[in-house]
């Protein structure tokens, strides 16, 4: 879980382009789908994440490892508005209860492949982005408060920590004799039980982090940076490149008529 | 800080200095009188309460404010200046590795702090390198992940960070108590050599004085500020060189639960072997935290081919260097783990009918079968007080309270009945994580590293009372690098190596 976090061995083009230019081009992809519900855009943004890949170092068995979660709720999205949404055209499928229909199929698929290529730019990004490297580029690049990006930062090393507690806190548990099985009022229970003990942990820990981090010298106003974030020549492609996709979805959803913006 | 101070050794001055944390109603120090020159390194001693962490963080410049509520009286001098308004002047190690690594690669966290200090660049780098050589991680990336570190590792990268700071005052607030005993030499020794280099002031307070003893030219011995009768006494109680001190007052100290060199503390001797019956074995086992998340999944385990036996009324030491697995042995052992592989058999004199593997246990089953100690106490508290900690186990297997309260007596904790778990010091933690597992009655007792970071008496009384359990025909697993409190359990051995196994009861 640890190391997964980390981009230890990961040599591909992308992890050297900058982090701010990369989170430029995942935010004109997403703002582009989050516009309209319909499966041209969703399906054209998709191939061209698709393509970038190899670029990213990202594989199938990676991108399932990484976004799973990501992935099933883009599935299960689309299944309930299916199901769910009013329906129009011909009827495929009626169980009494709900129907599919031509017209919410067609609903549903778009909703599902939205989800997806609006989750595949993020998980592109995290694969070939340390987050040291994007927290350089967010203070020095694009000016937040250093404070709050290298907090957030240390934080986040504690959220891999946390994980592992989490299951260490469940045996002690276990060995107090206070199960995790039984009705579900009974796990609720004990799921809450052994989320105190986590948030207790958490907390100790985040406070000793903090007084480490302020005995080294942390929250003075001056501060120099051991790594300078910079831009290159790569940056503006990598920026251009997620622009011509979210220009690219546009464009094939406005000429095959299916362009919906969600909130006309 | 001025290019002029970096890495000038530091002196250190407090007259008459107090501290009382904000919502305590007694003072953590109280007229505190105390000078220390540039350059001479101090072991601090005293019992838990007496200060000594309240004084490292002062010094640190991380105490907070006043007006958090707290209460300074005196003065604390950090070269004729107060602490705070000095960042980089002092730098602090502490007890937890995990929190004292900040980035998630090795150059960016030693880089850390010497930012913070406005450094430029390319000197950052170069007190980086210089740093990781003087605490002998120069051998690794600068963009090696900081979580594959070891528990040493993690302490000399804290220390190669402070060191690029160039502090003239290193602090170091129990920084080996969470370490094996390699790991307690690497970070003495980087110590050791980094300041022969830089001539830093340094403090540190340490349980365990055979450690330190020689790399220090003095000791100094704290005392709470006001006595248990209520009367002010001098903060400080004895200070002078290591041996005259330890000579003067080795008894007392050892009392106080001070490790002192050359002194083991006393305790209750094995008086019989046990019956031998045999309770629980594993059979050819593999171990791993790991969970394959999809079927067929292969993990590697952490160890593999592992044959033990538990026998009543006799201990079982577990030992090897980091990473070898132990741990994650003795809590597949426990029934708390599933095994990757092989099986944890247990027999039917422990099982009475609950079936032969104890991770298939319920929970309430376990526990009056087999009772585990975890590394850290906190982990097992389940409630905010004391007595209802030590009820939970008996309410479980719906049995009265008669154990409760010879367990509070016999454990020392019978005046902390009341107090809330989290507030009690390490060595009642300690008493109170093993008082709550036996309410239990288990027949087996799993302990992970139960000495680590105990002071002298906590130590000797827990020797001493699993030794009465191992007479009384508990078996007793324990895994730990402490050959003293393995000696005194006797029994049989089991070393797990640093690849594969070479295993079997010795």
């Amino acid at each position: 879980m640890r190391q997964a976090l980390t981009l230890h061995g990961n040599t591909a083009l992308l992890t050297r382009a900058n982090p701010l230019a990369k989170f430029a081009a995942v935010v004109s992809i997403t703002a582009v789908l989050a516009l309209s519900i319909d499966w041209v855009s969703a399906t054209t943004a998709l191939l061209g994440e698709f393509a970038l890949f190899g670029l990213a170092g990202l594989t199938l068995r990676l991108l399932w490892q990484r976004g799973w979660p990501l992935i099933l709720a883009a599935a299960l999205g689309g299944w309930s508005t299916t199901i769910l949404a009013a329906d129009s055209g011909r009827t495929l499928l009626d169980t009494g209860i709900w129907s599919i229909s031509e017209g919410s199929l067609e609903l549903g698929l778009g909703f599902m492949l939205r989800g997806l290529a609006i989750a595949l730019p993020a998980i592109l990004l995290m694969s070939c982005t340390d987050p040291t490297d994007l927290a350089d580029a967010l203070a020095q690049k694009a000016r937040l408060p250093h404070r709050f990006v290298l907090g957030t930062l240390a934080a986040m090393r504690l959220v891999g920590l946390m994980a592992e507690e989490w299951q260490t806190i469940g045996m002690a548990r276990r060995a107090r004799g206070i199960g995790s099985h039984g009705s579900p009022l009974q796990r609720l229970r004990a799921t809450l039980g052994q989320s105190f003990g986590l948030l207790v942990q958490a907390v100790r820990r985040a406070s000793r982090l903090a007084v480490t981090m302020e005995a080294r010298g942390f929250g003075g106003a001056q501060r120099s940076w051991a790594r300078e974030s910079t831009f290159s020549r790569m940056d503006l492609w990598v920026v251009l490149g997620g622009m011509l996709i979210a220009a690219a979805s546009l464009a094939a959803a406005v000429a095959a008529g299916t362009w919906n913006l969600v909130f006309a | 800080m001025s290019a002029e101070t970096a890495g000038r050794p530091a002196a250190v001055s407090a007259r008459g200095w107090g501290w009382r944390h904000a919502g305590r109603a007694v003072p953590a120090v109280h007229g505190l009188d105390l000078e220390i020159q540039a350059g001479e390194r101090v072991l601090l001693l005293g019992a838990s309460g007496a200060g000594k962490s309240t004084l490292l963080h002062a010094l640190a410049g991380v105490l907070g404010d006043d007006d958090d509520g707290a209460d300074e009286s005196g003065s604390l001098l950090l070269d004729g200046a107060a602490p705070r308004g000095q960042r980089g002047r002092a730098g602090l190690m502490q007890q937890d590795p995990e929190t004292q690594v900040i980035l998630s690669r090795l150059g960016d966290d030693a880089a850390f702090g010497a930012e913070n200090l406005a450094v430029p660049r390319p000197e950052i780098w170069r007190r980086v390198h210089e740093a990781l050589e003087d605490v002998g991680l120069a051998g690794f990336p600068l963009d090696h992940p900081t979580s594959a570190l070891s528990g040493g590792q993690k302490q000399r990268l804290a220390l190669a960070g402070i060191l690029a700071m160039r502090p003239g005052l290193v602090l170091l607030d129990e920084p080996t108590a969470n370490l094996d005993p390699a790991g307690v030499l690497e970070v003495r020794d980087a110590v050791g050599r980094s300041l022969d280099k830089t001539g830093a002031t340094l403090i540190v307070v340490e349980h365990r004085v055979a450690v330190w003893k020689d790399l220090v030219d003095r000791i100094v011995v704290l005392q709470p500020g006001a006595a248990p009768s209520g009367a002010q006494q001098p903060a400080v109680l004895l200070d002078g060189p290591p041996d005259q001190v330890l000579a003067q007052a080795g008894r007392m100290l050892a009392a106080a639960g001070v490790w002192v060199p050359g002194q083991v503390p006393d305790t209750r001797a094995r008086r019989n072997a046990g019956t031998g019956q045999l309770l629980l074995a594993a059979e050819d086992l593999s171990v791993s935290r790991e969970r394959p998340r999809r079927r067929g999944q292969r993990i590697p385990p952490v160890q593999a081919g592992i044959s033990a036996e538990v026998r009543a009324g006799q201990a079982l030491t577990v030992t090897g260097p980091n990473g070898a697995g132990k741990s994650t042995f003795a809590l597949t052992l426990a029934g708390l783990l599933a095994p990757a592989g092989g099986k944890v058999v247990a027999a039917e004199a422990l099982a009475a009918g609950a079936g032969p593997d104890p991770f298939r246990w319920k929970a309430k089953h376990l526990i009056s079968r087999i009772g585990t100690v975890f590394q850290e106490p906190e982990h097992q508290f389940v409630t905010g007080r004391v007595l209802d900690e030590l009820m939970v186990g008996p309410r479980q297997l719906g049995r009265g309270g008669q154990v409760v309260d010879e367990l509070l007596q016999r454990l020392r904790l019978d005046h902390l009945a009341e107090a809330n778990p989290y507030t009690l010091s390490g060595g009642e933690k300690r008493r109170l994580s093993v008082a709550t597992v036996l309410a239990a009655h288990p027949r087996v007792l799993v302990l992970d590293e139960p000495t680590f970071g105990q002071d002298a008496c906590t130590w000797a009384e827990l020797a001493s009372f699993l030794a009465e359990l191992l007479d009384a025909g508990t078996a007793v697993v324990s895994v730990t690098h402490d050959e003293e409190f393995s000696a005194l359990l006797g029994g049989a051995a089991l070393r797990l190596g640093s690849a594969r196994l070479q295993a079997g009861a010795a």
